[in-house]
């Protein structure tokens, strides 16, 4: 059978279950050197180091977390600056409008604050959540993706998809179970 | 149950091959046993001595209504405060509840820094502890004010007087402390929760639970890439919440030490205060987990090397406060500031000299048991010492609160602070709140944190392989 476009159009793609960590980092790689670019891996729990078995760059979270940090922490200072210097300019104890050592802890909270919502916000926003519907979830086996089992599913979107060459190459890669799965 | 010499020996049967460490889980350590393990207790219907509980807890919160409602009728002349004791339980019960609200943060950031992987069976009900008893500690600022309704006072909102809090008060700083850590501390425990969510959601049995579930789970599916950017994310609230959770109590310390009053201002207050609160927040945990663990039988999951390690930690905490208090005497004398002598012999000798050494025996002679390892070890030891720590943390603020304006620099407005039935009410209420939030929580999320555990495991570790002699191919 042909790869059809307007088959592409029906299938997101194969996905393949395994039943240990150790099978699913052998596969990984084994999917990786074959040149797969839309593919991933489920686990029930962060499998360490599986991103050098599937070469993804590290996550660009931290960069956004300090951005929105730094910005809370300005805004902090900023919003004190401003309030205590030019719209209501008060003396206490004869101490300078802008004292800003008394500033620092109001800073410090507003950037931790910023940068935690910057933290999260970034993976989810890196990781594409909230997504609520996910054509995975049309398998009944996924669902155990959060109790035991480990899947590679590869998308039909791929330039490398084929729906018999690929179900086979992850067979043979260790799969104990492959299924395709319809958009 | 495991009993001790059990453990011990599972410890020997068991090591960890890829660490070469104790086991964090016992016995059977398949992934799916671990998933039964904590769900089932929220899947099957509640034992009857969870609705006995929760019934306990919700008079609790009635009482809180009531008392509270009492207030705003009739304002906080209700209480026993006057002059010259101006703050009253209001602000003890204030601190005694941020105290305890520190040790989820400190298991779940500081102890995930220190890569402490004993921590993940405990950090989910330390965080969510930590939540419900931030969310007592609000209260009390917020009602404590007399005229409620003008609460917004204390946020930098514009309002039709154009003003502006006062920037320059520790007062403002405390607020925007206390509220940010329980925003951060809500963040934390909710993204810790996502990929549990989601197995709760997979395993729903009914439509109702797949939605709530499903929705609070965000469609998480297990992808890696996705793990990737979450530990990230998870690693860096870690980064974050620890130094706060240190600003936190200092900052509350705050709230005395740059006073002009003897037996506040001082420079010990900022990690004297943070030792005390991660000393009552662990005794806490102790206790909710000691009744935890058995009711919902997760044991296997929470065992005594965890306890053990609290109380390790209990031990310290407890000693470097002994140090604070003792060391609160050296420089009153050292000072050679007659007032600030005068407030710590009273405090030890004067009329509250009760309080005082009710305060010293539970948070410094006690929890000294903990040196020897049968105490340690032992459950009906660790809960009463626990108990012991939360009575005398609670009596730390009160011997810091009451002791220290009863008798001020003028002899003639010296006076005896006594609480009145409706401070004692609001008290109690609040552990009411606190009780019912936490056995709401252990009633439909799970009580720990069933990816995290997982990943303690060693077959977790994609290098390791059942038999010795399997090799590794790659």
């Amino acid at each position: 059978m042909k790869w059809q476009k307007e088959e592409q159009q029906k299938w997101f793609g194969v996905l393949a279950e395994f039943d240990s960590t150790a099978e699913l980092y052998h596969a990984c790689e084994e999917v990786r050197d074959a040149g797969f670019r839309k593919w991933d891996a489920h686990t029930p729990f962060p499998v360490h180091g599986l991103e050098k078995a599937m070469g993804i760059p590290a996550s660009k979270v931290p960069w956004i977390a300090l951005v929105c940090g730094m910005t809370g922490a300005a805004l902090g200072m900023l919003m004190q600056w401003w309030t205590s210097v030019v719209d209501y300019p008060l003396v206490i104890s004869a101490k300078p409008l802008f004292s800003w050592q008394a500033f620092v802890p109001v800073t410090f909270e507003l950037g931790v604050l910023f940068g935690a919502v910057g933290a999260i916000g970034g993976m989810l926003a890196l990781n594409k959540l909230p997504m609520h519907y996910h054509p995975l979830f049309n398998s009944a086996r996924f669902e155990r993706v959060s109790d035991d089992k480990f899947f590679i599913s590869i998308e039909a979107v791929d330039p490398q998809f084929d729906p018999e060459k690929t179900t086979a190459f992850l067979k043979k890669i260790g799969a104990k179970h492959t299924e395709m799965i319809e958009l | 149950m495991v009993s001790r010499s059990e453990y011990y020996d599972s410890q020997v049967r068991y090591a960890d091959p890829t660490e070469g460490r104790a086991p964090l889980v016992l016995g059977d350590t398949s992934f799916h046993r671990i998933t039964e393990s904590v769900t089932q207790p929220i899947e099957s219907p509640a034992p009857i001595g969870w609705f006995l509980f929760f019934f306990v807890a919700l008079c609790g919160l009635g009482i809180l209504g009531a008392s509270v409602g009492y207030l705003f009728w009739e304002g906080v002349g209700i209480w026993g405060v006057n002059n010259p004791v101006g703050w009253g339980w209001a602000i003890v019960n204030f601190v005694f509840w941020v105290g305890i609200g520190h040790a989820g943060t400190l298991i779940s950031a500081v102890l995930f820094l220190f890569r402490q992987k004993w921590r993940t069976s405990i950090n989910r009900a330390a965080e969510a502890m930590t939540l419900f008893a931030v969310a007592c500690a609000l209260i009390f600022p917020g009602i404590h004010t007399g005229r409620v309704w003008m609460a917004y006072y204390m946020l930098p909102i514009p309002n039709q007087m154009l003003m502006w809090p006062q920037f320059r008060s520790p007062l403002i700083w405390d607020i925007f402390a206390v509220s940010i850590y329980g925003t951060v501390s809500l963040l934390f425990w909710y993204v810790g929760l996502i990929p549990d969510l989601a197995t709760m959601r997979d395993r729903a049995k009914t439509k109702l639970r797949r939605i709530l579930y499903g929705f609070f789970a965000l469609g998480w599916r297990g992808s890696h890439r996705h793990w990737l950017n979450y530990e990230r994310a998870y690693l860096l609230l870690a980064a974050l919440a620890t130094p706060l959770v240190l600003s936190v109590h200092s900052i509350v310390s705050f709230d005395f030490a740059t006073s002009q009053l003897p037996g506040w201002h001082t420079t010990i207050f900022p990690p004297y205060f943070v030792a005390g609160a991660i000393f009552s927040g662990f005794a806490m945990v102790i206790t909710l987990m000691v009744f935890t663990r058995v009711i919902f039988k997760l044991e296997h999951l929470i065992t005594i090397r965890h306890f053990e390690n609290m109380a390790k930690i209990i031990l310290l905490t407890g000693s470097l406060v002994g140090y604070a208090y003792t060391m609160e005497f050296f420089i009153a004398w050292y000072s050679g500031n007659g007032y600030e002598t005068f407030a710590f012999i009273n405090r030890a000798f004067g009329p509250y000299y009760w309080a005082y050494w009710t305060m010293f025996s539970c948070n410094v002679f006690i929890p000294q048991i903990f040196w020897f390892k049968w105490a340690r070890t032992n459950i009906v030891v660790l809960f009463i010492v626990s108990i012991f720590v939360n009575i005398g943390m609670w009596f730390e603020r009160f011997v810091i609160t009451v002791t220290s304006l009863h008798r001020d620099f003028l002899p003639s407005s010296w006076g005896y602070f006594v609480p009145t039935i409706w401070d004692v009410l609001t008290f109690v209420g609040s552990f009411g709140l606190f009780f019912t939030l936490y056995s709401l929580f252990v009633r439909f999320l799970p009580v720990v944190a069933i990816a995290e555990v997982k990943t303690v495991v060693p077959e977790a570790d994609p290098h390791f392989h059942p038999k010795e002699d399997a090799g590794h191919s790659a």
